[in-house]
């Protein structure tokens, strides 16, 4: 049967099961649009910017085992859908981005709303491809797909001229697909393995270190599992987070520049480290020296062979599919005899108890000024700890994520790697289309919402009722922090001045808007936009104390246990 | 330290951009880069040299194993290897001169391979220390033009990068 390249495209995004495509039209797009509104199996969201459309589908991905998808034209398409693209990289999420291209001949001739689009996106990409061939088509969409989300997951792009989505060929879709350069490793080495859990039972004081990996390969109960076996500490990387449960006692909280007090100083305490689907970045473990004076055996558990000794030289690299290690591990410990020494633990864990009992994240609070802190504790007793949580990027990005308990995995939606503002609002989107009946709330500040608040529109055509908590202190907060800490409070740029009213904005795009300007507004402010309006949209503008800062914290270059904490200004 | 590193990679448009483009992006160092279809011209061959600590190979060759059209890779330098390199150089070639710069290739068996009445074109192959020992042996003056490929490399005896 001959299909043109247009027909191929829905073609294939059905076979892929694909329920949602996020994205914008345009000219090198409109044969491929046509086919999509020939059918009703794949739905369209149009958002209101191409960048919005990435972060929607990627937080899909995020929240689901699914493969988020999204679809954009050529040129100004595509540089818009850059910094969506490069955000999913970072955060290794597996993610389809289809793009429309002009016309092969044209390529190369400077045409309208050309970019070279392949050369812009390849460094933010797992892979890309330029399709010259409608026969090409539907096996290079199959390679985008497999490539996605097999080994370590990340965004694909292809790219398709106007010329191929109007040429006919054959149609036929591959159930396999087999690429002689591209062999992911899923099980671990079984004798590293072995080696590993020698490590394990012969510490004095362990640590199990854990991060997206946990998360992306769904192996969160497996981890549950072994953690539980073992009795060891455990902390989570900002991306890692929901990948152990964050109420049980074994969790010491998230670790690295805003991490907690036991946390960070177990980690640079340890003698053993077990590191699972993690990188050990600056953000985490601060000055890699520092980090190394402490002697201390690491296992690295990672899919991919280069995040393994890239920042840290590691003693027992095992490479392989979290999920499959972890299980390899699990059966190993069940069939040896030994058990971690239970007085080393025991005095390992009252060490440990000590530091928890600084207690690095508390904060005071009057009655007059709301803290940011206090709003997200209200969110989550208010949401019972079961809410989708996204966030854009600053301080309250860090509040979220220290004081919102996340005891399930895929629940905190944000963007670790790249940081990038604007992300939180369409993620929210994406979040509520991969779960039709989920409480999403997204955590921004008034800097960040600002980036994607068109997106407001987008809420509304399909009606998602996403709660948007604006922790509003009328500065970059997290910029006005480090000026405040390492630029003698001279606060460049930092105020954001001219603000709009939010609620006001709110309505005009027909949502809700409150305004919540005391502490004891919080929490009915919260009740209202939850429980009464629990199918609405309402942007909540938490008017919070302008000074508060987030502790502790690491100094970018300092070591992980020289933390500035609270207590201490 | 000096590192030859081989790569086995899918014959498609992009292919030298994704390597050059990983060398550029994080920050490694290229001495130089040949690539040229093998006798599959499904596949391209591609000889880099680059100069970094045991650390940085590692990552360097990591990296590139990780990038989806390359098939293999190989760093030449950690077992016994030949390395080879061609220079084509312009020379003066008059008077006195003329019959010096013969000699002197003849002793580099260098090869003639064009003659006008004012200069040669020598051609030379070898590993780079001979190039760079033959550019220092003539008279700098003389020097036309030069032009070299780069490095390829292939290893000794049971050695073989091959699908």
């Amino acid at each position: 049967m001959q299909l043109t390249g247009a027909e191929i495209v829905i073609r294939c995004l059905q076979e892929e099961k694909v329920d949602y495509v996020f994205g914008y039209p345009g000219g090198s797009v409109l044969f491929i649009y046509d086919e999509l509104f020939k059918q009703d199996q794949v739905k369209h969201v149009l958002t209101r910017h191409e960048q919005a459309a990435v972060h929607a589908a990627d937080a899909y991905s995020r929240s689901s085992n699914k493969i988020g998808v999204c679809m954009v034209t050529s040129g100004p398409g595509v540089t818009n859908a850059v910094t969506g693209i490069a955000t999913a990289y970072m955060d290794s999420i597996p993610m389809v981005v289809l793009s429309g291209q002009v016309p092969t001949a044209y390529i190369g001739q400077d045409a309208f709303q050309e970019a070279d689009t392949v050369g812009i996106t390849r460094p933010c990409v797992k892979h890309n491809f330029l399709v010259k061939d409608v026969k090409d088509l539907a096996v290079t969409i199959k390679k985008a797909f497999y490539l996605a989300r097999t080994g370590r997951p990340g965004p694909v792009l292809v790219d398709i001229p106007k010329d191929v989505s109007i040429q006919k060929c054959d149609y036929h879709y591959p159930k396999t697909i087999s690429m002689r350069s591209y062999n992911p490793i899923v099980k671990g080495h079984t004798g590293q393995i072995k080696k590993a859990v020698q490590l394990l039972l012969e510490a004095k004081r362990p640590m199990i270190y854990t991060g997206g990996g946990v998360i992306l390969s769904d192996a969160a109960d497996k981890l549950t599992k072994l953690a539980r076996m073992l009795g060891f500490p455990i902390t989570q990387t900002l991306m890692g987070l929901g990948g152990y449960p964050a109420t049980d006692r074994q969790f010491l909280g998230m670790l690295g520049m805003h991490g907690t007090y036991e946390a960070n100083m177990a980690m640079q305490e340890c003698d053993v480290l077990l590191a699972v689907g993690a990188r050990f970045d600056d953000r985490v473990i601060g000055n890699p020296d520092h980090f190394g004076k402490v002697a201390r055996k690491i296992i690295h558990v990672d899919i991919d062979p280069s995040s393994i000794s890239k920042r840290v030289r590691v003693d027992v690299p095992i490479v392989g599919n979290v999920p499959d290690v972890l299980d390899e591990i699990i059966k190993q410990l069940e069939a040896s005899e030994g058990k971690p020494e239970a007085k080393h633990l025991a005095s390992w864990w009252k060490q440990i108890e000590e530091w928890r009992g600084r207690n690095s994240l508390k904060y005071k609070m009057g009655s007059e000024l709301i803290m940011p802190q206090y709003v997200v504790e209200k969110l989550y007793e208010v949401t019972g700890g079961d809410a989708f949580v996204t966030s854009d990027v600053g301080q309250h990005q860090m509040w979220a994520a220290q004081y919102y308990k996340f005891d399930k995995p895929r629940r905190w939606i944000n963007s670790g790697g790249l940081g990038t503002m604007g992300f939180g609002l369409p993620a929210a989107m994406g979040v509520r289309f991969a779960n039709p009946k989920a409480t999403v709330a997204c955590i921004t500040g008034e800097g960040s919402i600002q980036m994607n608040i068109q997106e407001l529109s987008t809420c509304k055509q399909f009606h998602l009722p996403i709660k948007i908590l604006c922790l509003n202190n009328g500065y970059l907060g997290m910029v006005r922090q480090w000026q405040q800490m390492f630029h003698g409070n001279r606060y460049s740029e930092s105020y954001v001045d001219a603000l709009p009213d939010f609620v006001k904005l709110a309505e005009a795009y027909g949502h809700i808007g409150i305004r919540a300007t005391t502490p004891a507004d919080v929490e009915p402010a919260l009740r209202e936009a939850f429980v009464k309006h629990k199918n609405e949209l309402v942007f909540l503008d938490f008017l919070t104390d302008k000074t508060a800062n987030v502790f502790p914290m690491v100094a970018a270059g300092k070591g992980l246990s020289e933390m500035i904490l609270a207590e201490e200004l | 330290m000096r590192h030859i590193i081989s790569i086995l990679i899918e014959n498609e448009s992009g292919a030298l951009s994704r390597v050059s483009g990983l060398f550029s992006a994080r920050g490694y160092n290229i001495e130089s880069l040949t690539v040229a279809p093998t006798e599959d011209p499904s596949l391209s061959r591609m000889t880099i040299v680059s100069i970094g600590s045991d650390d940085i190979i590692e990552q360097i060759t990591k990296q590139l194993n990780k990038l989806i059209d390359v098939v293999k890779v190989v760093d030449l330098s950690e077992a016994a290897h030949i390395e080879r390199e061609l220079m084509l150089v312009k020379v003066r070639a008059t008077g006195k001169d003329r019959e010096e710069m013969k000699r002197v290739a003849d002793i580099f068996r260098g090869r003639i391979i064009d003659v006008t009445e004012s200069s040669y074109v020598i051609e030379l192959t070898g590993n780079t220390a001979k190039m760079s020992a033959f550019l220092d042996a003539i008279d700098a003056s003389l020097i036309l033009e030069t032009v070299r490929t780069g490095v390829c490399g292939i290893g000794r005896g049971d050695r073989i990068l091959k699908v």
